[in-house]
């Protein structure tokens, strides 16, 4: 068994409407991935389902060959299933150390403690603030986070699933409202993620795409289009029409 | 000064902390003629306190805390009345009584958010409501409970006629369960509370069991508006329907806006300066006395957010920017 997460003949309809029609789907250790595909493609379901957030309506999926289809939620973050927002699900209000120490707590499992002090919990706080450090953030922890500009926020949502330690990452848009000048940076902190991570990234900045997977799905109507290396997909004449092609024309 | 708990919060004491338990004492020794309005404060702190925790850190909406309040004056009354009047363990039982009754509601209802479970708390406290009114065998019903003498507490201090042994009483269960709250807001448990009154989606992206955790701060939340029930019955010697219901929700919830909401010295200033209030006007104006505290309560809500606290740290923070 070499794959971190497999989906087998995965299905989802919301009445007449199929979003996932029988995908088929691995993503391998230490992956770099990306799923790709235009507006209603049903990238976000597909999160959702991974996820737990959301249930199939058949099919199965595999965390570490372990079969996590009837596991909710929290039993599959515990597991080691991390995820970001495309839109910022922050704790807008807390400091940006506190986004990262409540994730933090829970793998830990210290956030049942009832009487000893959060402020007592050095291990959850050095390892938050050593997060922060690494994503450029140190100097804003104690700010709220509702005060950092959007780019940073974007940081600080991937900082919170990071205080998971997930083995794989799912991330959806990591770059999703970031200014292109800024787009780099969320960049160079994907690029710096440790390499047993393995990370399935849906993302609509093709630039993006491109240089950080180093594979692709292609989703289009709930159904697997096409799947290869980023050379391959950009070659591949199906893909375009439906997608890439639309930038280009 | 908020309170707000988290992982930077410093958890110690400050010294404008031990201000409420001197002027406590004070009280007590300068104006003996209102130990049993006194009291009646001390135990409308504690169910604050109660409502806080939920309302205030979890983000629990809720118009029903009565029903719990209720739970423990009832649950204290029949104790006495049938059982035994020994304190302590009537206190016990109604606290336990009171925490159960909040943990098999709150399984059902912290199902639901928002207004739907406004409505769920609303019914739960009228169904309490109606269950003691009907249940005159056990309850009194309309004429409430009454005529059991409380024994000394510890078989050492006599409930006297003038409510100081009551006072002291009420104080000491006050103390310990402003203690617990503010131990719990400080902690990783109180920081994941506030974590899903911020965010639950976000809560629950982190694998935290946010179900399970609403309904245990939820539980506790119940078991202290418990004690602050028993607490009224014990020292007043009676119980009556008043305890429960949708008013005296509605009338806790507004103290606790008015001394400022998830701050925990909130539900300490709100009932005093309520009470006060109302004791003061209803003197003064017997026909308006409502017509003053509607005022207050238009007027803090339309001004300052946070409630008088949250006046008293604007006011704080100006002084600051000004000297400085």
């Amino acid at each position: 068994m070499n794959a971190a997460l497999e989906v087998r003949k995965l299905c989802k309809s919301f009445g007449a409407l199929k979003v996932a029609d029988e995908i088929d789907f691995c993503l391998e250790r230490g992956a770099r991935h990306a799923l790709i595909g235009p507006n209603g493609a049903g990238k976000t379901t597909f999160i959702n389902m991974l996820t737990g957030r959301l249930r199939p309506s058949s099919g199965q999926m595999l965390l570490g060959g372990e079969d996590i289809t009837e596991l909710g939620q929290a039993a599959r973050v515990k597991r080691g299933l991390g995820r970001t927002f495309q839109i910022n699900t922050l704790f807008l209000k807390l400091p940006v150390i506190d986004n990262v120490a409540l994730s933090v707590a829970e793998r830990e499992g210290v956030a049942w403690r009832m009487f000893r002090a959060a402020n007592a919990h050095r291990g959850v706080i050095d390892e938050s603030m050593d997060l922060l450090q690494t994503l450029g953030l140190a100097e804003d922890a104690r700010n709220s986070v509702a005060r950092l500009p959007y780019g940073k926020q974007r940081l600080v949502e991937i900082a919170v699933a990071l205080g998971l330690k997930p083995r794989v990452l799912l991330l959806d848009e990591p770059a999703a409202g970031v200014p292109s000048l800024e787009s780099h940076r969320i960049l160079e902190v994907l690029a710096a993620l440790p390499g047993d991570i393995a990370i399935l990234i849906i993302e609509h900045d093709m630039d993006l795409v491109f240089r950080f997977a180093r594979r692709i799905t292609v989703l289009a109507q709930g159904a697997i289009l096409a799947e290869g290396a980023p050379a391959e997909i950009a070659e591949n004449q199906r893909v375009r029409e439906v997608y890439l092609g639309e930038r280009h024309v | 000064m908020t309170h707000s708990g988290g992982y930077v919060a410093d958890p110690r004491f400050r010294a404008i902390e031990w201000l409420p338990w001197l002027l406590a004492l004070l009280c007590f020794f300068v104006a003996p003629s209102y130990l049993p309005l006194g009291s009646y404060v001390l135990t409308m702190i504690i169910f604050a306190l109660s409502l806080d925790l939920v309302v205030g850190y979890a983000g629990i909406i809720t118009l029903g805390h009565s029903a719990y309040f209720g739970a423990g004056a009832y649950i204290a009354g029949i104790f006495a009345a049938r059982v035994s009047t020994e304190p302590l363990t009537g206190l016990a039982i109604s606290t336990v009584g009171a925490g159960l009754l909040g943990l098999l509601t709150g399984v059902v209802i912290l199902r639901t958010r928002g207004l739907a479970l406004l409505m769920l708390t609303l019914a739960i406290t009228s169904l309490c409501l109606e269950f003691a009114n009907k249940a005159t065998g056990w309850t009194g019903g309309a004429d409430g409970l009454g005529g059991f003498a409380i024994q000394p507490i510890l078989g050492l201090f006599k409930f006297d006629l003038f409510g100081k042994t009551a006072y002291l009483y009420c104080l000491v269960f006050l103390f310990a369960s402003w203690w617990l709250v503010r131990r719990m807001v400080y902690s990783p448990f109180g920081a994941s509370l506030t974590g899903i009154r911020e965010n639950d989606v976000r809560m629950n992206a982190v694998g935290a069991p946010v179900y399970m955790r609403l309904v245990v701060s939820y539980t506790i939340s119940a078991a202290l508006a418990g004690l602050a029930g028993a607490l009224l019955t014990q020292t007043t010697q009676y119980v009556g329907l008043k305890v429960l219901g949708f008013e005296l929700s509605g009338e806790l919830l507004v103290m606790l806006i008015l001394g400022g909401i998830g701050r925990i010295y909130g539900a300490f200033v709100g009932p005093l300066v309520y009470l006060l209030a109302q004791d003061y006007l209803a003197k003064q104006f017997p026909e308006y006395w409502y017509f003053g505290i509607g005022m207050i309560l238009v007027l803090v809500v339309m001004f300052v957010r946070g409630g008088i606290l949250g006046i008293v740290d604007a006011g704080i923070a100006k002084w600051r920017g000004a000297s400085a």
